[in-house]
C-alpha cells in the first residue's frame, strides 16, 4: 500500500516539555489509520503538527499527493489545507451564526474566490462566478445528503444538536476536496447508533478516495473500521500495526487498553 | 416590588454620591474678584429622584417581562418584523426625495448631508467591525487621510474632485493595509489599542507637519465641487451651472448637488458591501468573525482576508473624507479627533454589528437626534446618553441584531443574535 502521509522522526517540544518524541509512521492511501493512546499522550499535538497549527521542532511531515511529495512542516496552516489535508476539531469549531449551507460554501472559499477574479470581478458582475457558485452549492448538497443533513441546510450551525454538528464538521472538511481527512475524536459524545452511522460515513468517504487519519477513544469504532492503529504513550510511539495485532500487544495493554483482571497495573502505568 | 425598590434606592444613592459635589456645589466669580460657592442641592434632589424613578420603572418592567415567558416574541419584535421589509425601501425613497419635500430648507438639507456622511462612515466601518469582527478604534484616521488627500491634491495640483475622489480612496486603502500589517496577529483588546494609537498618530502628524498640512490652522480655500465641470457660481455667468440649465442662480443648487453626491457615495458603499456579503470574500469575513482557527483549517488565507477588510473599510472612509473636505472647504486636525471614531463605532454597535439597515437607522438617531435636542442646551448630552442606555437595555445586540443568511436552499430565515459571534480580534 503506497503512503499518503509519511511522518519521519517528528518531535514537538514546548520549552522543556517534549510532547511528541521521534514519531515515524505512514498512513496508507485508501486506508483508515487510527491514533490511540491515553490522555496526554500527545495525540492532538501530533495532529496539530500534521495540520500546521504547530510547527514540529524536528522531523518531516510528507504528503504524497497527486502533485508529488509536499513537505508540510514548512507550510503555513492554510497552505496545508490547500495542499489537501482537511481536519476537524476535538471541540467542534463550526461557524455557529451561519447556516449549514454557508459553512460548506466557506470550505470551498479558494475555488470560489478564484472564480470571482479575486473579489473584484464579482462585484461588477463580470465573471464566471454564478456557475462556480451553482457548482459549489451542488457539492454542498452532495455532502449534506451524505451526512443526512439536507433538511437542516438553512438552519444556523449553532442551533443543530451535537451529533449533527459533528457530522456537519466532517461534511465541511470534505468540501475542501481533501486527499487526507484528519478527524480529532469524531465519535466523542455520540450514542451507539450515531457512532455506527459515523463508521458507515467514514467507510463511504474512504471508498470515494479520501484517506482518513483519526484520533479516537471509542475502541469499538477503532477496532471495527481502522486498517492500521498507531499507539502513542508519553509522546512516543509504542505500536504501529493492524487492529488485531495491537489489541494483543502487551505494551499497549499495559499503557492503554487494560484488561479486566489487570486493572491495577493499567491504572499504574497511566499514572 | 421590594427588590425593585431596593434596587432603585441603591441607584439613587450612587447618583447622590456622584452628583452631590459635581452638581450640588458650584463656584462662581463673586464681586471683587473672589470666588463664591453656590449651593444647588435642589438640582441634586431632582436628579436623584429621576434616577430613582427611572431605575424603579426599569426593574418593574424587567420583572413583568420575565414573568411573561422568556423567549416569547415580544410586541416590539412582532412590530419590527412586520415593518422590517418596508422600512429600507421607505427610508431610501425618503432619502431620494428629501430635497423636494415641503418644509425642507437649507438647514434641514445640511443636516441630511451630515447624517448621510455618518451613514457612509458607519457602513464603511461596518465592513471592518461588523463583518470581519476586527475592533477598529482609529477609523477616523482614514477619514482624515481622505480629506487631506483631496485638499492637498486639489490645492497643489489643481486636480478636479472626480479625479481626487478615487485617489483619496486609494490612498486611504493604502493606509488601511499599512495599519493592517502590524495588527494581523493581534486580537481583541490589543487590536483595539493599536488602532486607537494609529488614529492618534495620524492626527498628531497632521498637527505637527506644518509645511505640508498647515498644522493646527488646517487647510482653507479647498476647491468647491463643480457639476461635472460647471461651477456653482452666484453670478450666473456664462458656463456656470445655473446659466447652462437656464435656472435662477441660487445657493441651494450646490447644497442639493452635495446632498445627492453623498447619497450616491453612501449607496455605493452599501451596494458593494451587500454584494460582497453574498460572495466568497464577504463570507470569509464573516467566517473570520465566527472562528479564525476553523478558517485556517479550511485553507482561508487570513492575511489576505483581514487586509482586504481593512483596505475596503478604509477606502470608503477615504471617499467620505474627500467629500467632507469639498463640502467644508476647510479642514483641520480638530475634525479628526478620537471622539469621531467613537461616534462612528457607536453608530455601528447601536445599529447592530453587520446590519446595513441598523447602521443607517442608528446614524439617523445619533446624528439627527443630537441636532434635534440642540434646544435642550446643557441637558443634551444627558438625554442623549439616556437614550443610548435605553436602546442598549432594550436591544442589547443593537437595533437589528439578527443575521440574514447569504444563501439558502429554501427560505432565508433570520438567525438569532444569540448564535452570531461578535468577533474577538
Amino acid at each position: 500500500m503506497s503512503p499518503i502521509l509519511e511522518l519521519r522522526g517528528v518531535t514537538m517540544r514546548f520549552g522543556g516539555l517534549t510532547a511528541v518524541k521521534d514519531v515515524s509512521f505512514a498512513a496508507g492511501k485508501g486506508e483508515i489509520t487510527a491514533i490511540i493512546g491515553p490522555n496526554g499522550a500527545g495525540k492532538t499535538t501530533l495532529f496539530n503538527c500534521i495540520t500546521g497549527f504547530y510547527r514540529p521542532t524536528e522531523g518531516e511531515v510528507l504528503l504524497h499527493g497527486a502533485a508529488g511529495i509536499t513537505p508540510l512542516q514548512r507550510l503555513p496552516d492554510h497552505r496545508i489545507a490547500q495542499a489537501g489535508v482537511a481536519r476537524t476539531f476535538q471541540n467542534i469549531r463550526l461557524f455557529a451564526g451561519m447556516t449549514a449551507l454557508e459553512n460548506l460554501l466557506i470550505a470551498q472559499h479558494n475555488r470560489l474566490m478564484a472564480a470571482t477574479g479575486f473579489g473584484i470581478g464579482a462585484v461588477l458582475g463580470l465573471s464566471r462566478y454564478p456557475a462556480a457558485e451553482r457548482q459549489a452549492v451542488a457539492q454542498a448538497r452532495h455532502w449534506l445528503a451524505a451526512t443526512d443533513l439536507l433538511d437542516r441546510a438553512d438552519d444556523p450551525a449553532g442551533a443543530l444538536p451535537y451529533g449533527q454538528q459533528r457530522r456537519l464538521e466532517i461534511a465541511r472538511a470534505m468540501c475542501t476536496d481533501p486527499q487526507l481527512l484528519c478527524l480529532d475524536e469524531p465519535a466523542a459524545g455520540l450514542n451507539p447508533r450515531e457512532s455506527e452511522a459515523l463508521a458507515d460515513l467514514l467507510r463511504r468517504i474512504l471508498a470515494a478516495g479520501t484517506a482518513i487519519l483519526l484520533i479516537e477513544h471509542d475502541m469499538h469504532v477503532v477496532m471495527r473500521i481502522s486498517d492500521r492503529v498507531v499507539v502513542l504513550d508519553h509522546g512516543s510511539m509504542i505500536a504501529n500495526d493492524t487492529p488485531a495485532a495491537v489489541r494483543a500487544d502487551p505494551r499497549v495493554i499495559a499503557a492503554y487498553l487494560g484488561e479486566a483482571d489487570d486493572e491495577e497495573s493499567a491504572a499504574g502505568a497511566a499514572a | 416590588m421590594i427588590a425593585a425598590l431596593r434596587e432603585a434606592a441603591i441607584a439613587a444613592a450612587v447618583a447622590f454620591g456622584l452628583f452631590v459635589l459635581l452638581v450640588g456645589l458650584k463656584t462662581e466669580p463673586g464681586s471683587a474678584g473672589t470666588l463664591i460657592l453656590r449651593e444647588r442641592f435642589g438640582d441634586v434632589a431632582l436628579l436623584c429622584g429621576l434616577v430613582f424613578t427611572g431605575r424603579l420603572l426599569m426593574a418593574l418592567w424587567r420583572a413583568r417581562r420575565a414573568a411573561v415567558e422568556p423567549g416569547a416574541p415580544t410586541r416590539l419584535a412582532a412590530l419590527t418584523g412586520r415593518l422590517g421589509p418596508w422600512l429600507a425601501p421607505a427610508l431610501l425613497a425618503t432619502a431620494l426625495l428629501l430635497p423636494w419635500l415641503p418644509g425642507i430648507g437649507r438647514s434641514e438639507l445640511d443636516l441630511g448631508i451630515l447624517v448621510l456622511t455618518y451613514v457612509m462612515l458607519g457602513w464603511g466601518l461596518n465592513i471592518v467591525v461588523g463583518l470581519a469582527g476586527l475592533l477598529d478604534l482609529g477609523y477616523v484616521a482614514f477619514y482624515a487621510v481622505g480629506a487631506y488627500a483631496y485638499a492637498l491634491l486639489a490645492e497643489n495640483f489643481g486636480l478636479s474632485f472626480w479625479i481626487c475622489l478615487p485617489l483619496a480612496g486609494i490612498l486611504a486603502a493604502f493606509w488601511g493595509v499599512l495599519l493592517g500589517f502590524p495588527v494581523l496577529r493581534l486580537r481583541g483588546d490589543y487590536l483595539a489599542i493599536v488602532t486607537l494609537a494609529f488614529g492618534e498618530i495620524i492626527r498628531v502628524v497632521l498637527v505637527n507637519w506644518t509645511e505640508l498640512t498647515g498644522g493646527p490652522n488646517g487647510i482653507s480655500g479647498i476647491p468647491r465641487p463643480s457639476f461635472f465641470g460647471l461651477p456653482f457660481s452666484m453670478g450666473g455667468e456664462e458656463g456656470s451651472f445655473a446659466a447652462v440649465f437656464g435656472l435662477e442662480p441660487s445657493p441651494s443648487h450646490r447644497v442639493i448637488f452635495l446632498y445627492y453626491l453623498i447619497l450616491c457615495l453612501a449607496l455605493l458603499t452599501n451596494w458593494v458591501t451587500l454584494r460582497l456579503r453574498r460572495q466568497p470574500l464577504g463570507r470569509a469575513w464573516e467566517a473570520m468573525r465566527e472562528d479564525e482557527i476553523a478558517c485556517r483549517a479550511l485553507g482561508i488565507n487570513l492575511t489576505a482576508t483581514k487586509l482586504s477588510a481593512f483596505a475596503l473599510g478604509a477606502m470608503f472612509g477615504g471617499f467620505a473624507g474627500a467629500f467632507f473636505a469639498t463640502r467644508q472647504a476647510f479642514i483641520s486636525p480638530e475634525s479628526f479627533t478620537f471622539i469621531e471614531s467613537a461616534i462612528i463605532l457607536a453608530i455601528v454597535v447601536l445599529g447592530g454589528l453587520g446590519s446595513q439597515l441598523g447602521v443607517a437607522i442608528a446614524a439617523i438617531v445619533m446624528i439627527g437626534g443630537f441636532e434635534l435636542f440642540r434646544e435642550f442646551d446643557e441637558w443634551r448630552m444627558l438625554i442623549f446618553g439616556g437614550v443610548m442606555v435605553a436602546i442598549m437595555v432594550l436591544r442589547p445586540r443593537g437595533l437589528v441584531g439578527t443575521r440574514t443568511p447569504t444563501i439558502a436552499l429554501g427560505e432565508r430565515r433570520k438567525i438569532s443574535a444569540a448564535l452570531v459571534q461578535e468577533g474577538r480580534g
